[in-house]
């Protein structure tokens, strides 16, 4: 019965089809490792934001009168309200650390290199909509970071040459953050970049889907396939990938119900002290922090010093940063893919990144004037930048001159 | 594996401590906050409401929530607790209108609904115990933790008041409440209660969630493995 | 060497295993969200019962306060009104107050109140929740020569007597509802909650 229903639908949309082209026939690499499981936690940490988002605001009240109070009202008095805050609250950053293993990991493999550079592209939109959907969405509760975080972010648009302050203007609503902007901003975040991110991941599968999975070998498993045509490293994602991103999926909710339950402010790191207090226009905190991860790109702003009285030059630093990780495929000249195969100067240039994107994380989080290890702070981001920047900007010529090893014609199970 | 080691190792190497939030590198008097202790709760409940809510309201805190986490019946919270408000469904609210306030104390006294979580148990506790006398401010008193506060040493009844001598306090007045501390100690566990009540709740149910998640992933790995016993 | 028959018998167990305990565990993750949407402490605590002083309330007068959003009517009957309520009974489709979801069962009497003189009534039309008009005036134009006092909803016509019963043959099915409430002295009111505790 159920398979002349079926027939039925498939008739009129291709339903079994799409639940073989994408699951019971997609055939992806054997040899996935532990770096495979953050393409699906990350879907489900959105599934998770979404779904706590929409009971999230059947309670909170968009207005700057109102906000502070709609949040303690939710932590209080709406039944297990303070649950579905804390999952929310938490899975942001979960999100976010998801995302950046997700990332490392299409650097450690090359993922993004041919014939796979929409696929990255895609992703990089992600991260750009995902930012920017973090970030509107930390306005929402009304406290003193959330306003001054927002105040002076707004305010570094507004150092665009020219057209900078009507810009700031014009996303302020106002003329400093208030009333207007939290409005929109919660527009924004409830459904706009939402909706675009929806779109962008349907496309990020659909891209990778067409050209096929990568793997930690960077071997094209396309290239050796049976007489049937299935490649003869590749199982069906469904029901192999399926069980293993279940178990994968459950050992996350562990960490993740650790962090909810014992610690949800997670050391003042996921829920920051001074946000427990009401945005007031009229005093300044002490320390205006970013959230965590987006202090890496804060370092890098504040290591930039001001050029002919604009703030403007560490604005485009900022901006670099992040277009730069868009022309990865571009940059990179080695025709080898997974780090494996790659020669040394990879190796290092990468292992390099990583320390100075990490560094400029920490950097980002304390004031500049401050030393650590008896150097001042803007020494040390402004030499990490430098780094930050070298491992893309050298990257044509080390990529080209590397001694890469030879890569395997099959995969290997390491 | 090693990929993962070493990223974790980098980061550990890269990052320090959390004592970013810390905006002041004093010396913090450290408190120990119980919730499962009520009677800690109700005497610091008491003194809230004999002392603080006079100026500082709380108006997230709802009476007859804090009857229940308490151990206490409506009747004796509306009884012995709730002075400016009518029913015990009502929230902390305080009759001072804010623009008054802000003329006699040239501040508004903030809600201390979540000031334990936006200063902190320790600090708050280092507060309540550092008032002296200063003779050069218009109330008499300043604070060692909150330099030049608008809040006069409400307590000063059961601390007695205190000078400075170059940063240490010492005792000015004799034949105070010895258990002061303890008194604190009390008022303190009780903000941090009203700071977020769910916490409880909250603590109960952790280990709950996690022993489901054991055994479920005690069956899913299983399954897991089932399927890809032959894949090589 | 895997024996698949054996492995199938492993796969299928291990599968049906994980689904029953993950559906548990996903029946009890929709427990907060689905009761994250009942009233919220806000709304119980504006909710609760509310009190009415009737010490200057007259003979034939109405007042009205409000309960859970709704208007409660009280009013203080003559007992000419009082006498008057038995002769209805044929006129009604429910003089008895056989429903029982429309009173507490302490009013489920002959006058619906727990004194004569006094009765409390949520001034919510049973048909689709108008607010009827209080007509207290024996025979009016409007009404014919048999009324003896009562309500009258203006949107579909709908009449009740002065013990909230409704008339027969008209749109409302029920006889308007008595909330819950007790007397605290002689003229203090409690709407909203039973003798011995909340509604």
């Amino acid at each position: 019965m159920f398979s002349s229903l079926m027939g039925w639908v498939d008739a009129r949309f291709p339903a079994t089809k799409m639940w073989e082209d994408h699951l019971s026939k997609y055939y992806a690499p054997k040899n996935f490792n532990f770096w495979y499981f953050f393409g699906s936690l990350a879907m489900l940490v959105l599934v998770l934001q979404i779904v706590t988002g929409i009971f999230l605001t059947m309670n909170y009240k968009p207005d700057a009168a109102l906000a502070f109070a709609s949040v303690e009202y939710i932590m209080r008095d709406v039944n297990w309200g303070w649950l579905i805050r804390y999952l929310h609250s938490t899975g942001a950053s979960a999100f976010f650390i998801v995302i950046y293993l997700h990332m490392f990991r299409g650097i450690l493999y090359g993922s993004y290199k041919k014939p796979r550079e929409l696929v990255w592209i895609f992703g990089m939109c992600l991260y750009m909509a995902l930012m920017a959907e973090a970030f509107m969405g930390y306005l929402l509760p009304w406290g003193q970071m959330s306003f001054w975080g927002a105040q002076v972010i707004i305010n570094l648009f507004g150092s665009v040459p020219f057209i900078g302050p009507d810009i700031a203007l014009w996303i302020r609503g106002d003329f400093v953050v208030a009333d207007a902007t939290l409005n929109r901003f919660f527009a924004f975040h409830v459904i706009a970049v939402p909706l675009v991110i929806l779109g962008l991941v349907v496309a990020h599968i659909i891209a990778l889907h067409e050209v096929g999975s990568n793997n930690p070998d960077g071997v094209e498993i396309k290239k050796n396939k049976d007489k049937n045509g299935i490649p003869l490293d590749g199982i069906p994602f469904h029901p192999y990938y399926s069980v293993k991103d279940i178990v994968g999926v459950v050992v996350f909710l562990f960490i993740f119900a650790l962090i909810i339950f014992y610690a949800p402010e997670f050391g003042g790191w996921f829920l920051e002290k001074d946000n427990f207090i009401p945005a007031d226009a009229l005093k300044t905190p002490e320390h205006i922090v970013p959230l965590w991860y987006f202090t890496p790109f804060y370092a890098i702003l504040r290591a930039v010093p001001s050029v002919a009285g604009s703030a403007f030059a560490g604005v485009a630093a900022m901006g670099a940063a992040q277009v730069f990780l868009f022309l990865l495929p571009w940059l990179d000249r080695s025709p080898v893919k997974s780090t494996r195969y790659r020669g040394p100067i990879w190796k290092i240039a990468l292992t390099l990144f990583i320390i100075s994107f990490i560094v400029l994380g920490y950097l980002g989080t304390q004031p500049s004037a401050d030393t650590t290890l008896l150097v001042n702070n803007t020494i040390l981001a402004r030499i990490f930048s430098v780094i930050y920047f070298a491992f893309f900007i050298l990257m044509p010529f080390y990529t080209s001159i590397d001694k890469d090893k030879a890569v395997p014609d099959r995969v290997t199970m390491k | 594996m090693r990929n993962l080691i070493y990223l974790l190792f980098i980061s550990l190497l890269s990052v320090s401590s959390t004592q970013l939030m810390a905006s002041s590198k004093m010396h913090l008097e450290p408190v120990e906050i119980d919730l499962s202790d009520k009677a800690s709760l109700q005497r610091g409940a008491k003194t809230f409401v004999n002392y603080c809510l006079s100026c500082h309201a709380a108006s997230f805190m709802r009476y007859n929530r804090m009857a229940k986490d308490l151990g206490l019946t409506d009747k004796q919270v509306a009884e012995n607790l709730m002075f400016a408000s009518d029913k015990v469904g009502d929230t902390m609210t305080i009759a001072m209108r804010p623009a008054d306030a802000k003329k006699w104390f040239g501040v508004i006294p903030p809600d201390l609904s979540v000031i334990s979580r936006a200063r902190g148990a320790d600090w708050l506790n280092t507060y309540l115990r550092t008032f002296y006398l200063d003779e050069e401010r218009a109330i008499g008193t300043n604070n060692l933790a909150f330099k030049d506060v608008g809040m006069p040493h409400v307590l000063w009844q059961q601390q007695g008041y205190l000078e400075n001598e170059h940063g240490h306090l010492a005792t000015a007045t004799k034949g105070v409440d010895s258990d002061y501390n303890q008194t604190v100690a009390d008022l303190v566990n009780f903000l941090a209660y009203i700071g977020e009540p769910s916490k409880i709740q909250r603590l109960a149910l952790g280990k709950w969630v996690l022993l489901y998640l054991f055994l479920l992933f005690l069956v899913v790995y299983p399954m897991k493995k089932a399927f890809w016993k032959d894949i090589h | 060497m895997s024996n698949t028959v054996d492995n199938g018998k492993r796969r299928f167990l291990t599968t049906a295993a994980s689904v029953v305990v993950g559906g548990a565990g996903a029946a009890a993750v929709a427990v907060p969200f689905v009761t994250s949407m009942l009233p919220s402490a806000k709304a119980q605590a504006a909710g609760a019962a509310v009190e009415a002083d009737i010490s200057k309330l007259e003979v034939g007068q109405q007042m009205t306060i409000e309960w859970r959003g709704k208007p409660v009517w009280i009013i203080r009957r003559s007992t000419e009104t009082i006498e008057n309520l038995a002769s209805l009974d044929s006129l009604l489709v429910d003089p008895g107050s056989s429903v029982t979801s429309q009173q507490p069962e302490y009013c489920k009497n002959d006058t619906r109140s727990i004194r004569d003189e006094v009765i409390v009534l949520v001034g919510v039309c049973t048909h689709l929740g108008c607010s009827p008009t209080y007509r207290p005036e024996l025979a009016p134009e409007d009404l014919g020569p048999k009324w003896k006092g009562g309500f009258y909803c203006p949107c579909h016509g709908s009449r009740f007597d002065l013990a909230g019963r409704v008339y027969a043959g008209v749109p409302a099915p029920t006889n308007l509802v008595v909330p819950p409430y007790y007397f605290q002295g002689d003229n203090r009111l409690v709407i909203g909650e039973d003798a011995q505790g909340a509604a």
